[in-house]
């Protein structure tokens, strides 16, 4: 009787310990994204005015205006590109191959190698490929073709798993009504799956905003006065002008470097809100 | 009454299994016909190959022949066309994750039938034929997943209905359903067969007793018994299927 009190009472003290360490955690992790998120939001903020977002770019405004519209670009250009190929490829994958057929492990070994290469070595890739051997120069079209490849690996697994995790029962419930294979992969298929699809374009998103490296050596530095569009001209994103302000040494170029990351802050906030409503909105349409 | 379905000589390997074994029966135009037997003897197997749904499958081979109105389904036919005229409803409802409405047009959308009014004739022709239409009919644009098992279940025989077809395929269509649901989708059965040739795979020999008129009984992939279903529980005339239909096994 006693031995089964005490083990009980380990058991508590067992089961508090681990409660408040879940805990701990948990706040640790809140925690450090809220400091994070306040420390940049706090001072950049505060500098961020109007001239900043809309105006002129010259040494005194250091305006983001056109990197934002720059980053835009990019990111639109990039999905443009590689969201069809990566849903159709995830299409291939999950509905068409023969399970263990040489063009799945190839195109798998090419998408796991794409996803593990690091940014630095897209851009010398880019450099070397779109700038210099297919002559695009330093300019957003390079930016956007470098960005493209590097974003395709997380659409078409994204993609892939979305496919799969649709219910087989589905697809024989529409082939059993006589439609086609292609037919039920359109109608039946990838509306199902548009929520898991959408949540790999977020992500891509998120590694575009945030690319550096490779963008540095495709896309280039240089910002130009007033946004534009001309995508055979060298311009930086946001995330690049962050950092070139940041190396500035400029009397404000720090203050406005945070106001920089500010306002990257609040995009990656809005695409991805309005991104997981307008999954929702598909799901429940469903 | 005339051979819908005429199945001759058929074979079907999983791989190196075999799972069905000579199989000869004709399935009657505007009769219900049932398929009985212990879990793994082929019934829905057998089923699945009258219009075509073990296509799907890697490493299915089939030989003999299938005949549907004279024509071999495994010859010409092509398999979206047959699968037009013989429509199916699976064991576990599924509707798609699309409002009621969406359910039922979605086959003759399918089809090419894009006038409004024609697809809502349609819609409520077949809700009506499932005997649904009064319970639904206020709330089409819902979603389809949100309504009962059994109300799922006949939504899907209306989507197979939606397209017209001549033959209907269930494949123990009850199993997941309540007895009063069950008794709905029976009535329905042999409310509609004046219009449909009707093959149901069962497990429930009572089911089978109610509605059907032909009950073929399978064992190990071989069709053991075939006949009027009321000969075949009252005075079986193989051992094997005494022995099932009295319960010693199965």
């Amino acid at each position: 009787m006693d031995r089964r009190l005490n083990n009980l009472k380990q058991r508590k003290v067992k089961s508090i310990l681990l409660k408040s360490f879940v805990w701990l955690c948990g706040i640790l992790t809140v925690g450090v994204l809220i400091y994070i998120l306040l420390f940049i939001l706090l001072r950049g903020i505060p500098k961020i005015n109007l001239v900043f977002l809309f105006g002129e770019y010259n040494s005194e405004t250091l305006s983001a205006f056109s990197s934002i519209v720059a980053t835009i670009q990019m990111i639109f250009l990039s999905l443009i590109i590689s969201v069809p190929i990566g849903v159709f490829c995830a299409i291939y994958l999950a509905e068409y191959a023969k399970r263990g057929s040489i063009a799945v492990k190839i195109i798998r070994l090419a998408t796991d190698t794409l996803a593990g290469i690091p940014s630095i070595v897209y851009g010398l890739f880019g450099m070397i490929f779109f700038v210099n051997i297919l002559g695009f120069r330093a300019s957003v079209l390079s930016g956007v073709c470098t960005i493209s490849i590097m974003i395709l690996p997380v659409i078409i697994s994204s993609s892939e798993e979305a496919v799969k995790s649709v219910p087989d029962t589905y697809r024989e419930g529409s082939l059993g009504l006589g439609a086609t294979r292609i037919h039920t992969v359109f109608r039946i298929v990838l509306p199902t799956a548009m929520p898991g699809i959408l949540s790999g374009v977020i992500l891509a998103i998120g590694r575009i905003v945030g690319e550096t490296a490779a963008l540095i050596f495709t896309s280039g530095t240089n910002v130009m006065k007033n946004p534009s569009l001309d995508l055979l001209s060298s311009q930086r994103t946001l995330a690049i002008h962050m950092y070139m302000l940041a190396g500035e040494g400029l009397p404000h170029s720090k203050d406005m470097a945070f106001a920089t990351g500010a306002i990257l802050i609040l995009i990656v906030f809005t695409v991805n809100y309005t991104t997981t409503k307008l999954a929702g909105r598909i799901g429940r349409i469903q | 009454m005339t051979d819908k379905i005429k199945i001759e000589n058929v074979n079907l390997y999983y791989g190196e299994f075999q799972a069905l074994k000579n199989i000869n029966m004709n399935v009657k135009e505007n009769e219900i016909t049932a398929f009985i037997g212990p879990s793994g003897c082929g019934k829905s197997t057998l089923l699945k190959s009258l219009n075509r749904m073990n296509d799907l499958i890697e490493g299915v081979k089939i030989t003999g022949r299938i005949l549907l109105d004279d024509a071999d389904i495994y010859g010409d036919m092509d398999a979206t066309v047959l699968r037009r005229r013989v429509g199916m409803v699976f064991q576990k409802p599924n509707p798609f994750p699309m409002s009621i409405y969406e359910n039922v047009a979605y086959g003759p959308k399918t089809h090419g039938v894009k006038s409004k009014a024609k697809l809502d004739e349609i819609v409520e022709k077949s809700l009506r034929s499932a005997a649904m239409w009064d319970e639904v009919k206020d709330r089409l644009k819902k979603n389809a997943l949100s309504i009962s098992g059994g109300q799922q279940q006949r939504l899907c025989i209306a989507r197979a209905f939606s397209v017209n077809p001549e033959v209907i395929l269930l494949d123990e269509p009850t199993s997941a359903l309540d007895p009063i649901s069950t008794m709905k989708i029976e009535d329905l059965l042999t409310e509609i067969k004046k219009d449909y040739t009707i093959v149901i795979v069962t497990h429930n020999m009572q089911q089978a007793t109610r509605i059907s008129d032909k009950t073929a009984f399978f064992l190990h992939g071989e069709a053991i018994e075939f006949d009027e279903t009321e000969k075949l529980f009252s005075m079986p005339k193989n051992k094997k299927t005494e022995d099932y239909i009295t319960g010693r096994f199965g």
